[in-house]
């Protein structure tokens, strides 16, 4: 297999020096996955809490605060007795179909959270193309949006789902466009090599001046809709579509497309930390020394970007279906394009600012 | 306009309305079924009285008549009217639409069929409103009985 | 017959959805029949009386003590102004004069009451159109003016503060004080609600040339208040069939022509501002004085037909009552403005998106209770 693993040497070393190597293969893949699966739950369930928290700072409210300091636990409690209700579906629903939607969004979010470095050495897979394999991967899950919009047999799902679907096409190319302005600068697809051009020349949101803002602005917007938040949440659109795709579920599978929603948030802040903001690097290098540190700085900016979205969300209307695309085919593309150009001149002629 | 004038003048379009004063704070025109949609798009279409505001539409039940009442306004004269049509057949009352004056009464008619069974002709969507589809009689008409429903004092 | 069904199924993209009974954006039982076409409403059939509860029929049987209580429970959000409008017609059949202090009262309550319930809208407005937080900033405001209706009448809602002659009680000795303490509190709040929703770019894109009544159809239609004004068409009761103390204070009519869902917007803001002035002139000049005249524990009418109509915060209220000179009217029919300015709804929705059918539900402000009656 052609993976590049760099976790921790120590445990590395020491599964290859206890066990045959292609055992130890295994052992070592399953121990990520698990601690992968763990990462996820429980930064899902971090992020729900903390989605409430500041909504009710926003709102005037409390929020959450009587399960656990600072009700740090009620979204645990919520996620038991997710998991203990009963799971009810529509009668007429392609049972399995409607079954198998919820795992392809979950599947998607995790298998995009493989790639995400969370320091030098936190990195469990650090492949060659990492940038293009995040958004190939990530734009999986719409899949299972479409699924289990159209296979619940109702309309009010189907009107969500499709609506997912043309909002993820046209969205996907903003992301795409907008990465692909850093990957110019960075001249490299791979995860790791960009993290090292930043920290040779400064994060890329300075290195690469006017363009980079542009295309983090852009990021950030079709990041938004790439995840369907508000502004963006034509899909959910609570006050038009009920709760759109997800109606007709219950119980845990529902909690899988809503766990999915905030993993994904959490993936598109992470790809714009990395893109724009240094990845794992501490601001000015004060901590250069300490390589574990690095996770620090890694949550800290992710949960910057985070709180960023949760803003949007809290903050402004829904758009309308032909206003989502008026924005992105009429504004954020030519403009993504103009700046991918822009960028080209910049990196050709030497005007980047370099520390 | 005052009362008197706009009785002056309605009353030449057509001999056979009844104006009266008594017990109420409007004019009121009593007009004959076959002439009520000559009389109230005619009331809205000319210059001096154009009523062009029916801000009520009420179904009545007089006990031996059913009728309809109309309360009409005019938002450039200021002038009020009220304009009543009655009929005698309890079986199947019938009456001309004025849906097509007043975009409002298709909604007002809709209203006083379900509740009084009176029949609106040229209605596009005369339908029972507010009582279920399968509902049997016609529930504000004084002879309407329903020992289940209703609390009689 | 098969060929031919088959064949329409492939030429129309038509398709049947039911918004409704239980509906987030329908504020209510109200049921919706669409006609859509992807994502474009082609027809709207609105079903109504799923709380249909005859108050009509109710009004035959009831003295006219009992039926203010009623009407409580049609436009709960204007209970006092609808309880006004019988006490009122009431009042004029008898030819009862009530005291100058009722008169001042009743005005300012019904303002706070307007004020209550645009608040309200603005909130489920913002909310409608998927800005959750505006939800929370309306019902902050509210809940002081609902405390201070609980203070003066024990109620919060359905406030049953008219009766015919006068009121109830006697006011709170903290009222005035309470109500120049909001007055000051929302005029600073106010100017957030702009900040937060007004002002916002994708707001107006969702609203501005969105379901445009054009100001004949506004009148066709038989709507009133902050929709039909939007419209261009004047038609405040305030104004021009004054009643209680509106004659002798100064307000503007909140007119607008364009007739979008924005301008119903900024009809209902301004609505706010002008309450706000019409409270400040009374809240001093309360006149002393009884706060109630005398009726006969029966009150009967006068043979004859009477007509009252006052300015809701919905639009204009009709009471009609035929009298036979028994205890109970003849026949009392409640000339609703949501009934009148939702029977609107099919001409301002119909070739617009699903979003904005949305957006102009918030603006026409249904509250089904008092379509259904």
């Amino acid at each position: 297999m052609n993976i590049s693993l760099s976790i921790t040497k120590n445990i590395h070393d020491w599964l290859f020096e206890v066990m045959s190597a292609p055992f130890a293969t295994v052992v070592e893949n399953v121990l990520i996955a698990v601690a992968f699966l763990a990462f996820f739950a429980l930064a899902g369930l971090l992020l729900v809490w903390m989605e409430r928290r500041i909504a009710a700072f926003f709102q005037l409210r409390l929020g959450p605060n009587r399960v656990g300091p600072m009700g740090l636990f009620q979204t645990i409690a919520d996620a038991l007795k997710l998991v203990s209700k009963e799971l009810t579906g529509p009668d007429k629903a392609d049972k399995f179909l409607y079954n198998l939607a919820p795992y392809f969004v979950i599947v998607a979010s995790l298998m995009a959270l493989s790639v995400l470095p969370f320091s030098q050495e936190f990195h469990a897979f650090d492949i060659n193309i990492g940038v293009f394999f995040l958004i190939a991967v990530s734009s999986i899950g719409v899949i299972g949006i479409l699924l289990g919009g159209w296979s619940s047999n109702n309309k009010y799902s189907l009107i969500g789902a499709m609506r997912s679907g043309l909002q993820t096409i046209s969205y996907e190319l903003s992301v795409g466009l907008s990465i692909l302005t850093i990957v110019v600068l960075a001249g490299s697809l791979q995860i790791s090599e960009i993290i090292a051009a930043q920290q040779a020349g400064g994060w890329f949101i300075i290195q690469g001046h006017i363009p980079a803002m542009i295309a983090f602005m852009i990021f950030m917007i079709a990041g938004t809709a790439e995840t369907n938040r508000a502004p963006f949440d034509l899909i959910e659109a609570e006050s038009e579509l009920g709760a759109g795709f997800h109606t007709e579920y219950s119980g845990m599978k529902f909690a899988y497309f809503f766990l999915a929603e905030f993993i994904n948030m959490f993936i598109i802040a992470a790809i714009g930390v990395i893109l724009f903001f240094g990845g794992w690097l501490s601001p000015f290098g004060i901590t250069e020394s300490i390589p574990l540190l690095g996770i620090f700085w890694f949550m800290l900016k992710v949960l910057g970007l985070i709180f960023l979205m949760m803003w949007f969300r809290w903050t402004f209307p829904r758009l309308r279906v032909d206003q989502l695309l008026t924005l992105e085919w009429k504004y954020l593309l030519p403009i993504n394009l103009f700046n991918i150009v822009l960028m080209a001149v910049i990196v050709w002629l030497g005007l980047t600012i370099n520390f | 306009m005052t009362n008197s004038e706009l009785q002056t003048l309605i009353s030449s379009w057509n001999s056979e309305l009844e104006f009266s004063e008594a017990e109420s704070q409007f004019l009121n025109i009593t007009v004959k079924p076959e002439y009520l949609h000559q009389l109230t798009s005619q009331l809205k279409s000319t210059k001096e009285t154009s009523f062009d505001f029916l801000f009520c539409l009420t179904g009545m039940d007089w006990g031996a008549d059913l009728g309809v009442v109309y309360h009409l306004e005019s938002t450039i004269h200021k002038h009020q009217i009220v304009v009543k049509v009655n009929t005698s057949d309890r079986e199947n009352p019938t009456f001309d639409s004025v849906c097509d004056i007043w975009y409002t009464a298709e909604f007002h008619e809709m209203e006083v069929f379900d509740f009084f069974g009176i029949k609106f002709n040229n209605h596009p969507n005369l339908k029972r409103l507010f009582m279920p589809k399968d509902w049997v009689g016609f529930p504000l008409r004084k002879d309407y009985v329903d020992e289940v429903n209703m609390v009689i004092k | 017959m098969t060929t031919t069904t088959e064949n329409n199924a492939f030429k129309s993209q038509e398709y049947f959805i039911n918004m409704g009974p239980q509906h987030p954006a329908t504020h209510g039982v109200l049921r919706l029949l669409l006609t859509i076409d992807g994502e474009i409403i082609k027809n709207i059939d609105p079903d109504l009386g799923y709380i249909h509860r005859s108050i009509e029929k109710m009004c035959e049987r009831d003295s006219y003590q009992q039926i203010v209580h009623l009407t409580d429970r049609m436009d709960y959000l204007s209970a006092h102004i609808n309880n006004e409008a019988v006490c009122l017609a009431v009042e004029n059949a008898l030819g009862l004069e009530v005291p100058e202090r009722v008169k001042v009262i009743r005005t300012i309550i019904a303002e706070l009451t307007r004020l209550a319930s645009h608040q309200l809208w603005w909130g489920v407005m913002g909310m409608d159109v998927g800005a959750l937080t505006t939800y929370f900033y309306g019902f902050r405001d509210r809940e002081m003016i609902n405390d201070i209706f609980e203070e003066t009448c024990g109620a919060r809602l359905t406030m049953n503060y008219n009766i015919p002659g006068g009121l109830m009680f006697d006011l709170h000795p903290n009222f005035v004080q309470r109500v120049k303490d909001f007055i000051a509190h929302f005029k600073t709040k106010l100017p957030e609600y702009d900040t937060l929703l007004t002002g916002n770019v994708i707001f107006q894109k969702r609203t501005q040339g969105v379901g445009i009544l054009t100001k004949e159809d506004a009148i066709s239609f038989g709507t009133t208040g902050p929709v039909a004004r939007a419209s261009g068409f004047s038609c405040d009761v305030r104004k021009h069939h004054p009643y209680s103390a509106y004659d002798r204070v100064q307000f503007n009519e909140a007119l607008f022509t364009v007739g979008d869902t924005f301008t119903r917007y900024q009809v209902r803001i301004q609505e706010m501002w002008e309450s706000m002035a019409i409270i400040e002139q009374l809240i001093d000049n309360i006149p002393d004085g009884e706060f109630k005249t005398p009726t006969n524990a029966v009150i009967k009418l006068p043979k004859g037909e009477f007509y009252q109509r006052v300015e809701t915060a919905r639009g204009e209220l009709g009471v009609f009552i035929v009298s036979d000179g028994k205890k109970n009217p003849y026949r009392l029919k409640f000339r609703s403005p949501g009934f009148s300015n939702l029977s609107a709804l099919k001409k301002m929705a119909v070739g617009s998106k699903l979003g904005d059918l949305v957006a102009i539900m918030a603006t026409l402000d249904i509250v089904v209770p008092d379509i259904d009656r």
